[in-house]
């Protein structure tokens, strides 16, 4: 009898942790604007990226990764695109020589709760640095 | 059999999600209705066994305990295993729930030698447990999908699971415990004849769909790909109810959500209702204190006695003029002091 109490504090506790994104989404106000994605900014300078924009979405740290295998442990860095345009294999000079970083990179990793990569280690953000290029480049 | 059957019924609900995946009817019924479907009968079905465990009478005080009982003060008692207090149930509960102390205590008989050997046999509590909390983190991680702005909690969590950063995107050691422990779990089963013959149907099914769930999510993570970013706002539409299946959602994905719509409504009626049912044992729950304290069945009809002092009252003049001796000798020297021997 005295127990009730507890048995349905403990279930409206469950009901309401398994409802949370519901109750999150109305908390953060806007629940309409919300799936909206992020606001990812676009290069302006160029149309097309290394590869058509469904794969970069699902795979780009793939390509990444064999990128810094192929230029660090094998110093091939060139890069022959799906539409036979060749690239240079350098995320400081080919990515973010197009891509802002902070407007384009963090913003979909804060979307998508993907804690900061390691590129940034030893990488720096050409468009931060104001114009030096002293470190790392590879 | 049992093993063979669930195993068809998995993979059947596999099929369906990757067939459900290549048709666009098939995609809206499957990311619009069905999540709904399946977590409405997840919340009322959970919430009606719970309410109806709530209504069930517990009559009788029945701890089971595996510890020395709280009696003289010179005897040590075991605290947590036989809690005399309410505290002492909250530990023991908290131990059970959270390290499953029960199950530690599993061990194995076997005949060595025509002798009976009696063997510690950690390895089951220590998968289950492993299992169950690998299970909880993945849950917890997956809140990144449909919390926006992401907690500082959940990428806490993601952070720390891929903590040595094996490969891009990172290696998560829960999914490595979570695969390996289940699959223990599973071939614990088929080992044993015994075990087989006691499992049924409904063991299998639970981990082959467990199982099944990893693998497609797996299989996502690692090596197809899937674009987070439309993942992401189809989870967050369901929780908005607006509901919408982009193109860009893989039949992969879609077979990882039905098999976890299928878990969702199957739950309920499972024996997976054990995530609520540990908290109702009243087997565990009750503090082993009946010897200090009288429990009276508050449901006891009343009964009808006549007690020795009683029925020595009414025949009282009978038996002294019978010379039967009396319990009370005299009425009014020592009146109502009846000795019991
Ligand atoms: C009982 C519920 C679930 C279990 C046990 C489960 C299990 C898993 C596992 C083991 C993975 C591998 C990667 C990881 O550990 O994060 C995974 C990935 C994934 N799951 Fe689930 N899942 C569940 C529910 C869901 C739901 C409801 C959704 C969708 C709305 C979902 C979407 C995904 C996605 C998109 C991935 C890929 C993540 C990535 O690529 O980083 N899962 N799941």
């Amino acid at each position: 009898m005295r127990d009730r109490v507890w048995i349905f504090a403990g279930l409206a506790f469950f009901v309401a942790a398994l409802t949370c994104p519901a109750w999150y989404a109305v908390a953060n106000g806007k629940a309409s604007n919300k799936s909206k994605p992020p606001n990812l900014e676009l290069p302006a300078n160029q149309k097309e990226c290394v590869a058509p924009a469904g794969t970069m979405r699902a795979a780009h740290m793939q390509m990444l990764i064999q990128w810094r295998e192929d230029v660090v442990r094998h110093g091939d860095r060139r890069f022959v695109a799906f539409n036979g345009k060749v690239y240079e294999k350098s995320l400081t000079r080919t990515c973010l020589g197009c891509h802002n970083k902070e407007q384009f990179c963090d913003r979909c990793h804060a979307y998508s709760g993907v804690s900061d990569p390691y590129c940034w280690n030893c990488h720096n953000d050409p468009q931060t640095v104001a114009g030096s290029r002293t470190r790392s480049t590879p | 059999m049992n093993a063979l059957y669930s195993l068809l019924a998995v993979l059947a609900l596999v099929l369906a999600g990757f067939a459900c995946g290549q048709g666009a009817p098939a995609r809206m019924v499957l990311a619009t209705f069905v999540p709904y479907a399946a977590f409405a009968a997840l919340l009322i079905g959970f919430c009606w066994r719970v309410a109806r465990w709530a209504f069930v009478p517990v009559p009788f005080h029945i701890p089971v305990t595996c510890g020395q009982q709280k009696s003289l003060v010179w005897i040590r008692f075991a605290k947590i295993d036989n809690p005399s207090t309410r505290w002492g149930v909250v530990s023991r509960m908290a131990a059970e729930i959270l390290l499953f102390r029960s199950l530690f205590r599993n061990n194995r008989a076997r005949l060595s030698g025509g002798r009976l050997i009696l063997g510690e046999s950690a390895s089951l509590w220590l998968c289950s447990l492993a299992f169950h909390w690998t299970l909880l983190l993945i849950m917890l991680r997956h809140l990144r999908l449909f919390l926006e702005p992401v907690p500082a909690f959940v990428n806490a969590l993601e952070r720390l699971d891929g903590y040595f950063q094996i490969g891009v995107p990172p290696l998560y050691f829960s999914d490595v415990i979570l695969v390996s422990a289940m699959t223990f779990l599973l071939f614990r089963r088929f080992r044993d004849p015994a075990l087989r013959y006691l499992s049924l149907f409904s063991d299998y099914f639970a981990l082959f769909l467990l199982l099944a769930i990893a693998v497609t999510g797996i299989l996502m993570r690692y090596f197809t790909r899937v674009d987070i970013l439309s993942v992401k706002q189809f989870a967050l539409g369901l929780a908005a109810f607006r509901p919408g299946a982009s193109q860009a959602l893989s039949a992969l994905f879609l077979c990882h959500l039905l098999l976890v719509c299928a878990l969702a409504a199957y739950l309920p009626f499972s024996k997976l209702m054990h995530m609520s049912g540990v908290f109702l044992s009243p087997t565990r729950n009750l503090a082993n204190n009946s010897r200090s304290q009288r429990h009276i069945n508050p449901w006891n009809a009343p009964v009808k006695t006549h007690a020795y002092v009683e029925w020595e009252e009414e025949f009282r003049d009978k038996m002294q003029a019978a010379g039967i001796p009396l319990e009370i000798e005299n009425e009014t020297e020592d009146a109502g002091n009846a000795r019991t021997n």
